[in-house]
């Protein structure tokens, strides 16, 4: 297992070497001159070209990139002109946040997703199904910002159940039980849409494994239909429900941008945001670097709970 | 074309999302035409109207602007991004998935590594970066959407192409001397326009809800133009004093981004063939029971006793008569031989009797399956799930596929026996070991930590013995347990359950195409053809004299070691098909006997002695024929 884990990691190095490429090519695109897009177009021709050289810019293209991917192998993604304060400091301050909110989202989006897409299935065609569906299907058509705005609106100004924005109180204690006052309405309106296509997804994973051969064997058993549906079938099913997580946790990463900016979340999304609007390249190059290296890392944990689940897996 | 739009439109909720999505775009088409005010001209005077107020029917913005113009022209807008994004994207996406797929090797290799990188981006995450580097702006926004996406087509369409690329037409055009230009449009391009237009329809939702997202973090359009995302983001700040001004264009995205969705899954149902035959339904856990007779009295023969069992297939608007009327019986400690070809109902009787029959689209229709008298058909689940595996087990056929492949083959055998009592850890363990010991696996301690995977053919069909032995059942039912198992091995598991059931008193029905395997290990045997037994008696009777034609001819099917330079006989023609099953007698149309009478009415199944057979001319016994 040892060694499948650390052949996975090692896989993954071309990967990340890609995403600084791809990175960095984006950057490149930069239309004009990333220094006057800096310092604004008042900025004298001395201190462009003095800023070109503190960021490396007057070097070649190819050069440029080894210096930055060799800063950034030791920790230092530069400093954000704006905030100015090292990008690295910024993003993992800010990428907590959104741990927090991304990873209860997540959890959330698995247990409902599944449990929902599971249900779906032992009832095809019954009212459970289509009610499921239903919700389902208004679940991945309608766009988090707004649910989240809607959500606001209803139960923290209507109904009062809930803070409208923010992750801490700005009196009181930063406890649990503020935190998840807070966490539940970003939270839940992060992982409706993953929720509804894993329960999509996973409703047609255990369409095809409950008419499998192996399933009528365990009818035939005698196994109680709950067993037949909960362990037989649904552990089949999570070989190809596994990777649809996988997926939807990029999504939930990614989409933590729009909940962070709609509920005040002081995330490494609404921070991107920012920094676009401020052309602050550094700290989106840095944060976008950082964030997707962290989502390839997870997708190896996803291949190695894979891997623990078939036996059928080479390890 | 039309087909496929007929078969739209049969979706109800397809053809609704259809309608509304078409109401929409008419809208946003015929906008400039419409009698509104101008989106654009602001009113700080008439700031925060409400909706149905007088001159604003969805009432007006912060700056006192008609939301009904804004909804429209954003409307148009966001349509026009989210399309236009979907076609860049489609369109790039199948012109590299075309690509890679058709010349493979390198050319394959760099394109789809390049894939990978793209794809293992977080999906917005890469949009946000793009935007970062051309700047905010609606157009900015739509390259960036269509981007993220263009992997997502280009893997799907390449998976497409590979498998065109190596099918005979294109080999033909190859050799025909056309271009690769010419292949790939004219050969590969039609067949993958289907693939595009699936994944289109999945996806076009998302760019409008993606381009939208852009616009509302301020990345996308820029004011004063609006789509319904900037919208949306200029209507936040007010969202709690004036929640109309958000309302308006959030409930506006959704209308579009489900009707979409609706036509979307109609349109992949209608494309993909695999769900138009209604095959992903799944079996329920007992077979539905509809019968229109009540059933038929007991008779009391032997320990479970099939009367007049009718067994269905409901598919559309088709009825399949898989078993018509079956009557058997077996003794305790009998072994019952079923024999017939593929399709003649033999393994659906024999999973009707616990309710094992997939359902749908299986229905029994008529009869009864008693258990020590006790009618089976109809009786609840409970009952039945209770009795499955500790009275009546069964043994199927390919035990690769009929065990779990991600449980241990220990753990199934434990979990057989706590279906039905509570089982410690440590009993249970002793119990599977007992259990493979009784079935011949060597090292049993050993093998009952490994996966099905890992063992070989014959010995996992042991297994599934040991499995149908765990709880003492008193008939066994083994649905061609040999069929997918070689020689040597069959002639093993043969003697196997030979021996188990003289051990144990066992019944045993085996169902089986091969006659051979009868002679081996069965006291009598029921021959079925279409659905129905047409001759039944002990095994030695009827080997010795076959009295219905088609036993006759199965027999002279099997080739015989020694035969010399007998002539294997193939029976002419086919089965007939159990949904237009002809009046009279099912095999006529493949019998030299058969003359009017054999097709008209219903032919008895009638008793002679020991045998029964359902023929008016029936193979006569050799003595008779010599008296």
């Amino acid at each position: 297992m040892t060694g499948y884990i650390l052949k996975r990691l090692l896989s993954a190095v071309p990967v990340l070497l890609g995403i600084t490429v791809i990175v960095f090519l984006i950057m490149a695109m930069i239309p004009g001159d990333p220094a006057t897009a800096i310092l604004g177009s008042y900025a004298t021709p001395e201190n462009v070209e003095k800023l070109n050289r503190d960021l490396g810019l007057d070097k070649p293209l190819v050069q440029q990139y080894f210096i930055w991917l060799g800063n950034m192998l030791q920790g230092d993604f530069g400093t954000s002109f704006a905030l100015n304060r090292p990008v690295i400091d910024e993003v993992l301050e800010r990428f907590n946040a959104t741990l927090v909110l991304a990873g209860t989202a997540f959890v959330l989006c698995s247990l409902f997703g599944v449990a929902a897409g599971v249900i779906s299935a032992a009832n095809q065609y019954g009212w459970a199904d289509k009610a499921i569906t239903f919700v389902v299907l208004l679940g991945i058509s309608i766009p988090s910002f707004f649910l989240g705005m809607m959500m606001i609106l209803f139960f923290a100004v209507n109904l009062r159940l809930f803070p409208v924005s923010g992750m801490w109180p700005i009196y009181g204690a930063r406890d649990l039980s503020a935190l998840a006052s807070h966490l539940a309405l970003p939270a839940i309106a992060l992982a409706v849409v993953a929720t509804g296509v894993i329960a999509r997804l996973a409703r047609s994973a255990m369409l095809e494994v409950l008419r499998q051969d192996f399933i009528r064997t365990a009818r035939a058993k005698g196994v109680p239909e709950r067993g037949v549906i909960w362990r037989h079938a649904l552990k089949a099913a999570m070989v190809s429900i596994i990777p649809i997580l996988g997926i939807q946790a990029g999504f939930v990463l990614s989409g933590a941008v729009y909940i962070e900016i709609v509920f005040q979340w002081p995330g490494v999304g609404r921070m991107l945001v920012d920094a676009i609007l401020k052309r602050d390249i550094l700290l989106v190059q840095g944060g976008v670097v950082f964030v997707a290296a962290c989502y390839v890392l997870f997708n190896i944990a996803v291949d190695v709970a894979q891997s623990l689940l078939d036996p059928r897996i080479k390890t | 074309m039309i087909p496929f739009l007929k078969l739209l439109a049969r979706n109800r909720l397809a053809l609704a999302g259809g309608i509304v999505l078409s109401v929409v775009i008419a809208l946003a088409l015929v906008t400039p035409l419409l009698p509104l005010a101008d989106p654009d001209v602001t009113d700080t005077a008439n700031r925060f109207k409400r909706p149905f107020s007088d001159g604003a029917l969805l009432g007006t913005d912060h700056l006192g602007r008609d939301l009904l113009s804004r909804l429209l022209w954003g409307t148009r807008l966001s349509l026009a991004v989210g399309f236009a994004a979907a076609v860049i994207a489609a369109t790039l996406g199948a012109a590299i998935g075309i690509i890679a797929g058709f010349y493979g090797g390198r050319t394959d290799n760099v394109i789809m590594r390049g894939v990978d990188m793209l794809m293992a981006f977080p999906y917005i995450l890469l949009a946000l970066a793009i935007v970062a580097a051309l700047g905010p702006g609606l157009l900015n926004a739509l390259i960036a959407v269509a981007a993220v996406n263009v992997p997502f087509f280009a893997r799907n369409i390449r998976g497409i192409t590979v498998g065109i690329a190596h099918k005979e037409f294109v080999d033909a055009a190859r050799l025909a001397g056309l271009s690769n230009a010419r292949i790939i449009l004219t050969e590969v391009l039609p067949n993958v326009v289907p693939v595009i237009v699936i994944a289109m329809s999945t996806t076009i939702g998302w760019m409008i809800l993606e381009t939208a997202g852009l616009s509302f973090l301020g990345l996308g359009s820029q004011p004063p133009q609006a789509d319904l995302g900037s919208m949306l983001g200029e209507a936040r700040s007010a969202l709690i004093t004036n929640p109309h001004t958000s309302i308006v264009p959030g409930v506006m995205i959704l209308i579009i981004v489900m009707s979409i969705n609706l036509l979307g899954d109609g349109v992949r149902d209608a494309l993909d063939p695999r769900l138009k035959s209604g095959a992903l339904s799944r079996p329920m856990a007992a077979t539905l029971v509809n019968r229109a007779k009540p059933a038929p009295q007991a008779e009391d023969k032997g320990l479970l006793e099939v009367q007049a069992l009718e067994t269905q297939f409901h598919v559309k608007d088709r009825i399949y008569r898989a078993v018509g009327g079956v009557s058997l019986h077996v003794e305790k400690g009998e072994c019952l031989g079923i024999i017939g070809e593929s399709g003649s109902g033999k393994s659906v009787t024999a999973l009707s009797v616990m309710g094992l029959v997939a359902s749908p689209p299986g229905v029994i229709t008529g009869g009864a399956v008693r258990y020590d008298g006790d009618d089976l058909i109809g009786a609840p689940y409970r009952r039945l799930r209770e009795m499955r595996g500790r009275n009546v087990a069964y043994i199927f056929q390919d035990p690769l596929a009929t065990l779990h492949p991600l449980y241990r083959v220990g753990d199934q055998l434990i979990e057989a026996i706590s279906a039905h009592r509570p089982v410690g850890k440590a009993e249970g363990r002793a119990k599977a070991i007992e259990l493979l010991q009784a079935v011949r696996i060597p090292n049993p301690e050993k093998r009952i930590t490994d996966y099905p995977h890992e063992m070989s053919g014959g010995m996992r069909q042991r297994v599934g013995i040991a499995m149908a032995l765990a709880n003492d059942p008193d008939i066994i039912i083994a649905d061609e347990p040999t069929t997918a198992l070689d020689v040597t091995v069959q002639a093993q598991i043969l003697s196997l359950l030979d021996d188990l059931r003289r051990s144990r008193g066992l019944a045993i029905v085996f169902i089986t195409h091969d006659f051979g395997v009868v002679a081996q290990l069965c006291d009598r045997v029921a021959v079925m053809y279409a659905g129905r037994i047409v001759e039944e008696g002990r095994t030695a009777d009827i080997l010795d004299t076959p009295r219905h034609p088609y036993t006759a001819r199965l027999m002279a099917c099997v080739p015989e070691l020694g035969g010399g330079k007998r002539r294997l006989e193939a029976i002419p023609g086919l089965p007939p098909v159990v949904d237009r099953l002809p009046a009279g007698c099912a095999f006529a149309d493949r019998c030299d006997k058969a003359n009017e009478a054999c097709r008209q009415g219903d032919i008895p199944l009638e008793r002679d002695g020991a045998q029964a057979v359902r023929c008016l001319f029936p193979e006569r016994p050799p003595r008779e024929v010599a008296s």
